[in-house]
């Protein structure tokens, strides 16, 4: 591969790949296939294995058992420096020795590339850092050691790009900037790129695959709104954006829909849209496709309705207003409702109804609630509006 | 580790404080030990290098300047090339054999904290044994009597009338064997603070192990090797222990430290010792000043 960039990405596959830590397992039997030239996602928690998967894609680290297969060649027993796979490191990993310049032309003149320093002063300035080519890493801030260890690692134009969280460091401006250039690189050369991070909007908004990882496992996978429109387990459902969940036995069956009973409230959710149709069920539904209604409202059989209940707490955030609701059975449930008008829609204390269109909703695949559910008034969102109360009327009498 | 005090990476720059009142009182005892134990010898040491010989009788010198006593230089060049030759190949040697050793225990061997300290303590372990009667035990086992010796000649290694003793070989064989610590310390002070994941970078942009390890490791280490090789090269150049004929050296193998010595203590002529000693304080001070302008790592001075 001396000499010459690679023409286009190359697809990735995992097969059956586990990886055990002496006295702990952090990757569990994982499948996996990245198309050539697409854009990956790997989302998920602190700890959940993300670093790892990528370590041993790039050879970094040794698989306890399965293979790895990079463009259709197996790579296992490979060395990292015989990989076309580069990584932009969580850590930056910057030589300190060398000039930012030199950092950025290593790969490329290990591989004997013509014109390094050039090509190496084109990345720097796609990263707009060309200006402090000269100086050392431990001169620059960490956001701008963190876009050099991407110009590093790009400038190689690798096959399979390696991405462990690359804009964690940036502000949001440059975040942006940064996410469209990188899709910008990755659309131009057709390079395929493997980003992990743990910010589900950046995850969704630049990836055509996201990947929910936890524990070592991949929960879930597929097209950012099939994850969000139809999250299979209540992980994904409350780890990619918010949910609303309320689990019970199913009632009542018909061809095109269940209805799960939750404490006498009657919940419908079509069966294309439910993992299991029979047995204790969870379902959910996102806080922003529900409707908040003042008084009982009139609903047919394309809606479900839940309520009445009480406002426990009304936050702000600019486009959008939180509310968070005590409902009698359901436990709490959060509203989010567009800032059309001026002011909440309804106050603090206020007795209100919720409902949703069926269309709406999704059936979650867990055998078990979630969690064990906690009393209404002891449900940690409600202690936690207890302890805002609390403070805020501390802070009142002081 | 007082080592590491040498290896440190290149201190940060910083302003220094106003109000140093009690900064210089801390300086105090260490200017005077200076001033007592480096000065003073130094200045004397000039003193009598121009000292003349008084004329009543042998070994008697009454204070001149005396120039002409640093002739001795031509007089002794062998003996001084001869010493530096030594020393650099002692160090290089010492070099060769402390940075896979100084590698192992600082980097391959961090999972194994214990096995660090016994290595590490295996290696300063020599110390605990006074340096002569080390060189005193290599002299015995590389003497002609001893196993070593008669079993090379009788597999023909080794010429039946060939030694080891008294020969340029034992010579830098000793030196190297001595200075092993002094060179394995700084560069374990150095690795051991090696981070590992600029060797996994080195390698995800496609170096060979050889080229991360020539382009990556040796670059990080280099103040450990800068300090192991200057505290190698100078107190063996002006060795006189292992050179001498009652340990490891021979008759064609004195160095400048041995002909200081036999000046000093047999022929008595101080003023030609001194000379010596001077010559030999310079040129090691011009060698290391080019040696740590050449290896890049200023911040050492
Ligand atoms: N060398 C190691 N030895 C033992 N356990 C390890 C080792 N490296 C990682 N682990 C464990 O493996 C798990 C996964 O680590 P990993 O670094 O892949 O997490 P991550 O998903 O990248 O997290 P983050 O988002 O915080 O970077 C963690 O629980 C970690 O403690
Ligand atoms: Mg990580």
């Amino acid at each position: 591969m001396a000499g010459a960039f690679a023409e286009a990405g190359a697809d990735l596959e995992l097969v059956d790949l586990h990886k055990r830590f002496p006295g702990f397992t952090a990757i569990e039997e994982m499948n996996l296939v990245i198309p050539a030239g697409s854009f990956f996602a790997l989302l998920g928690p602190s700890g959940c294995g993300k670093t790892t998967t990528l370590r041993l894609v790039a050879g970094l680290e040794e698989a306890t058992s399965g293979r790895i297969l990079i463009g259709g060649k197996d790579v296992t027993e490979t060395k990292p420096y015989q990989r076309p796979v580069n990584t932009v490191f969580q850590s930056y990993a910057l030589f300190p020795h060398m000039s930012v310049i030199d950092n950025v032309a290593f790969g490329l003149r290990r591989r004997g590339i013509s014109d390094a320093k050039g090509k190496s002063h084109e990345a720097l300035a796609l990263v707009e850092l060309d200006h402090l080519s000269a100086r050392r890493p431990a001169q620059l801030s960490g956001g701008q050691q963190q876009r050099v260890a991407l110009a590093r690692a790009i400038v190689n134009r690798p096959a399979l790009l390696l991405l462990d969280e690359p804009l964690g460091a940036l502000d949001l401006k440059l975040r942006r900037q940064m996410q469209l250039e990188l899709k910008s690189i990755q659309d131009e050369v057709g390079l395929t790129f493997l980003h992990v991070t743990h910010d589900q909007e950046e995850a969704m908004t630049m990836a055509d695959t996201v990947a929910v990882m936890n524990k070592g496992r991949i929960e879930q996978l597929g097209a950012p709104e099939m994850l969000y429109e139809l999250p299979r387990t209540a992980f994904v459902a409350n780890f990619l954006g918010q949910s609303n969940l309320f689990t019970g036995p199913v009632s009542g069956t018909t061809a095109t829909s269940i209805a799960v009973d939750v404490e006498g409230t009657r919940i419908v959710v079509p069966k294309a849209r439910a993992e299991r149709h029979t047995g204790t069920v969870t379902v959910g539904v996102r806080p922003e496709k529900l409707t908040l209604h003042t008084e009982a409202p009139e609903v047919d059989s394309s809606r479900n309705l839940l309520g009445p209940g009480r406002v426990i707490d009304v936050s702000f955030s600019g486009v959008s207003t939180q509310y968070i609701l005590a409902v009698p059975g359901a436990g709490t449930v959060t509203v989010f409702a567009q800032n059309m008008g001026v002011g909440p829609l309804v106050a603090d204390g206020a007795e209100v109804w919720v409902s949703w269109s069926v269309d709406h909703g999704f059936g979650l695949e867990d055998e078990a609630p979630p969690a064990p559910r906690f009393d209404a008034d002891t449900d940690t969102a409600t202690i936690a509006v207890q302890k805002k109360r609390a403070l805020m009327s501390e802070l009142e009498e002081a | 580790m007082a080592f590491a005090a040498f290896a440190t990476e290149t201190a940060k720059e910083q302003t220094p404080r106003r109000g140093g009142k009690i900064a210089l009182l801390l300086l105090v005892p260490g200017l005077l030990y200076l001033g007592l134990f480096f000065l003073v010898p130094l200045f004397s040491l000039v003193f009598t290098s121009l000292q003349a010989p008084s004329g009543v009788n042998f070994g008697q010198f009454e204070a001149a300047f005396k120039i002409e006593n640093y002739a001795v230089f031509g007089q002794y060049s062998e003996q001084i090339l001869r010493s530096f030759l030594y020393a650099v190949l002692a160090t290089v040697f010492a070099l060769l054999f402390s940075y896979p050793l100084a590698y192992f225990i600082g980097v391959k061997a961090r999972p194994w904290p214990l096995l660090q300290n016994l290595m590490l303590v295996l290696v300063i372990a020599p110390f605990f044994i006074s340096f002569l009667l080390r060189t005193i035990a290599w002299k015995s086992m590389l003497s002609d009597e001893s196993p070593f010796v008669t079993g090379l000649k009788a597999i023909s290694l080794l010429a039946p009338d060939a030694h080891i003793t008294g020969t340029p070989f034992a010579v830098v064989f000793g030196l190297t064997y001595n200075f092993i610590p002094f060179m394995t310390l700084p560069l374990y002070a150095s690795l051991e603070r090696l981070d590992t994941r600029y060797l996994e970078a080195g390698s995800d942009l496609y170096a060979k192990p050889f080229t991360t390890f020539r382009t990556v490791t040796i670059p990080l280490s280099m103040p450990g090797i800068v300090s192991g090789v200057l505290l190698t090269f100078i107190p063996a150049a002006g060795d006189y222990v292992n050179a001498s004929r009652e340990f490891l050296g021979g008759t064609g193998t004195a160095m400048i430290g041995n002909v200081i010595e036999s000046n000093f203590l047999l022929s008595n002529n101080y003023p030609a010792a001194a000379a010596l000693s001077i010559i030999l304080m310079l040129a090691i001070l011009v060698i290391v000043l080019v040696y740590v302008r050449v290896s890049g790592t200023k911040d050492l001075l």
